[in-house]
């Protein structure tokens, strides 16, 4: 939690704003495509909406070399193991986008082998609702991550390494 | 020590599975010995939450079966309830059907294009591919509102008429097709690379495919010509003057083949449906809760990825007592084994990948 | 709606050939809406597929369905119907054969037969219960092996019985 009046020294201020701009600008995702959400998204980072303007057309195939767990699709009971096996694989600092109403709540499936949300198993940062959502949806999601991780302090978890995020 | 087979995992999470499958491997040093799919990691209990809703109600869901093809998942469910409920469905309805899932077959076979050569190491088809799409995708929105899970096939006709603007864009999706279609085959048709890769990879021969009841392109692809749009044609498909591709080998390279053309086809046949489209409602007077008497009925029709098809059983209430679905991806991955075996470890991914199948589809 | 197929002869010979050589087992038959319809005994479930596909020519299976019968099943019926849909390339003819099974009963497989009945019967298996006979490595198919319960019987509540995650 960011004390607004807590006072930051200015040469960490300015090393946050630095360091912040460079991780939001290139965000690598981890694309774990599930179910039809990951059309979109694939769709997203095709020609016409393009996710490289953002730096994350680097879509990487493994856990260890991501820092965006973008889940979209459904996730059932069986894979939720997989999944958050998938996140703990990830370095930090990571951060998780939760696509569609599947990842968020369990979409239009209360069922015996749905997830209701995948929220229950990894910390989720952004949720972007949609069934599924479109990639203008879903870049606007980017967006809002991106102020998240302007506003975030990593000086304070690179000098405090316990006060880093939990999870 | 001689170390000869080797047991690997590829999947849940693999960015070539298509999805989440998990397949099990059994490689002997590159080559396969046994593929074993596990499936189950989107199973969403589909069938049964099918049971609990109205019959219209299941139709938004059906979407979300082949999600590259909503469009055609739709119809088929709509097409089986109308056969249980006896509703006749006007002959415009039937032919706005037609033009919507041939353009969602175009959508299908160019995404699966995109992906197929993504695996194998084209990346550029992608690309080209999913640009194609977005034209289809935007005429999708414009005429319902969504660009993937579209839902425009309900349950006696379709969601709202065509009007002459939305023909002329559809038209014009309809020249420039082909102009991208070019650029894909002229990076692919002739491509050694590609041809080292596909052509000779994953045979299945007519009488194993018919055994191990694959339908849809990779059997048309073994040179065996069942087309369910041909054999019982279904909302008046008979109308329309169309070839169906036929392969001759049954590798990789034939499937291939034989979905681009169907590209080609189905431009044909949209045209068509445009051209010939008569006058009359767009939708069959269906009550707003549609009980159906007790009964059971089978549909099937010539989805993207094969022969799809629903069973559906009625009580005399407004739910159905259950829905069916014959799914084709599902069926079509039991002759993966067969189509590995003897092959490299790394022709799995290309043989994955000209089977087309859909996760959501297989798992339900 | 397109017009049923009008009844092929083959359908009618096919139907006459079985109901002679399998006439104990065949409850019912008939050329129904353009497919041959046949209700029979589990026990000559193989025999007729063998019959269907090396004499008849339906060389595809198609489909297998199995209902969940439960409300009849309390009046003394079969606890399950199971569906095989046959058909018939080229030719375009279906057949349909219904055979009931109780619960805790199993089917002889119609692997040996047909291959692509694998998968179906192991969805059967998964989630109904229905054991089939004949066949290796009955295993399910969709839910992890440990899980319990089948969940397409009407008795298995929509959510699951137990929290999940």
């Amino acid at each position: 939690m960011i004390d607004p009046l807590e006072k930051t020294p200015f040469i960490l201020a300015r090393a946050d704003e630095f360091i912040t701009w460079a991780q939001k600008n290139s965000l690598w995702p981890f694309g774990s495509g599930l179910a039809c959400c990951a059309i979109e998204m694939i769709a997203t980072a095709a020609a016409r909406y393009d996710i490289a303007r953002f730096g994350m057309e680097l879509f990487r195939a493994s856990p260890r070399q991501a820092d965006l767990f973008i889940v979209a699709g459904t996730v059932t009971n069986k894979m939720a193991p997989v999944l958050r096996r998938l996140w703990d694989q990830m370095p930090d600092p990571k951060w998780a986008l939760a696509m569609g109403n599947c990842a968020i709540g369990g979409g239009p499936f209360p069922t015996y082998s749905v997830l209701q949300g995948v929220d229950r198993i990894i910390p989720v940062d952004v949720h972007v609702a949609g069934c599924p959502p479109t990639p203008q949806g879903l870049i606007h999601g980017l967006m809002i991550l991106q102020e998240k991780i302007a506003r975030s302090r990593p000086t304070k978890e690179i000098l405090n390494p316990d006060a880093r995020r939990k999870s | 020590m001689a170390f000869r087979e080797i047991d690997l995992n590829m999947g849940p999470q693999h960015p070539s599975t298509h999805g989440v499958l998990r397949l099990k491997l059994s490689v002997d040093n590159e080559v396969v010995l046994r593929v074993e799919p596990v499936l189950g990691y989107l199973h969403r209990g589909m069938e049964k939450l099918w049971e609990s809703l109205t019959y219209a109600q299941v139709v938004p869901l059906t979407d979300r079966l082949d999600y590259l093809a909503s469009l055609s998942n739709n119809l088929a469910y709509c097409l089986a309830v109308e056969k249980l409920a006896g509703i006749e469905v006007p002959k415009r309805a039937q032919y706005i059907r037609v033009a919507l899932v041939e353009l969602q077959r175009l959508a299908s076979h160019l995404a699966w294009a995109g992906f197929m050569a993504n695996d194998i190491g084209a990346m550029s088809v992608l690309l080209y591919g999913f640009e194609a799409r977005e034209d289809i995708l935007d005429i999708f929105e414009e005429y319902c509102g969504a660009r993937l899970t579209v839902h425009g096939v309900r349950i006696g006709g379709v969601i709202r008429d065509v009007d002459a603007t939305l023909v002329s864009r559809i038209r014009a999706v309809l020249e420039r097709i082909p102009h991208r279609l070019e650029d894909i085959r002229a990076l692919l048709d002739e491509n050694r690379i590609w041809k080292e890769r596909t052509v000779g990879v994953g045979r299945i021969a007519a009488g194993d495919a018919i055994d191990y009841g694959l339908t849809g392109p990779p059997l048309r692809a073994s040179g065996v010509a069942w087309d369910m749009r041909k054999d019982i044609p279904y909302s008046s498909y008979d109308d329309f003057d169309f070839d169906v591709p036929l392969g001759a080998n049954g590798d990789v390279y034939d499937r291939y083949f034989v979905r681009l053309e169907e590209i080609c086809q189905s431009i044909r046949i949209v045209g068509q449906a445009l051209d010939g489209l008569p006058e009359g409602d767009f939708k069959a007077k269906v009550p707003r809760v549609l009980k159906i008497p007790p009964g059971e009925a089978f549909h099937t029709i010539e989805s993207p990825k094969g022969v799809l098809g629903f069973t559906v059983r009625s009580d005399g209430t407004d739910k159905p007592e259950r829905v069916k679905m014959k799914s084709p991806s599902f069926i079509n991955l039991q002759s993966l084994e067969h189509m590995c075996r003897g092959n490299l470890f790394s022709d799995v991914i290309g043989i994955l990948g000209s089977l087309d199948i859909v996760l959501g589809e297989i798992d339900k | 709606m397109p017009a049923e197929k009008a009844d092929r002869p083959e359908l009618a010979q096919a139907l006459e050939a079985l109901t002679g050589r399998f006439a104990a087992s065949v409850l019912s038959g008939a050329v129904d809406r353009g497919e041959l319809a046949v209700r029979l005994t589990k026990d000559a479930l193989v025999p007729v597929l063998r019959f269907l596909k090396d004499e008849a020519g339906f060389n595809a299976f198609e489909d297998l369905v199995v209902f969940d019968e439960l409300n009849a099943s309390l009046g003394g019926g079969a606890r399950f119907t199971v569906i095989y849909r046959l058909y018939m390339f080229p030719g375009a003819l279906r057949a349909r054969l219904t055979v009931g099974v109780g619960e805790g009963e199993s089917l002889p497989s119609a692997v040996p037969c047909y291959r692509s009945a694998d998968w179906a019967e192991r969805e059967a298996f998964d989630m109904f219960g229905i054991r089939f006979e004949g066949r290796p490595d009955l295993r399910r198919i969709y839910m992890p092996d440990d899980f319990d319960g089948h969940p397409l019987r009407k008795d298995f509540p929509l959510a699951g019985r137990t929290r999940g995650l």
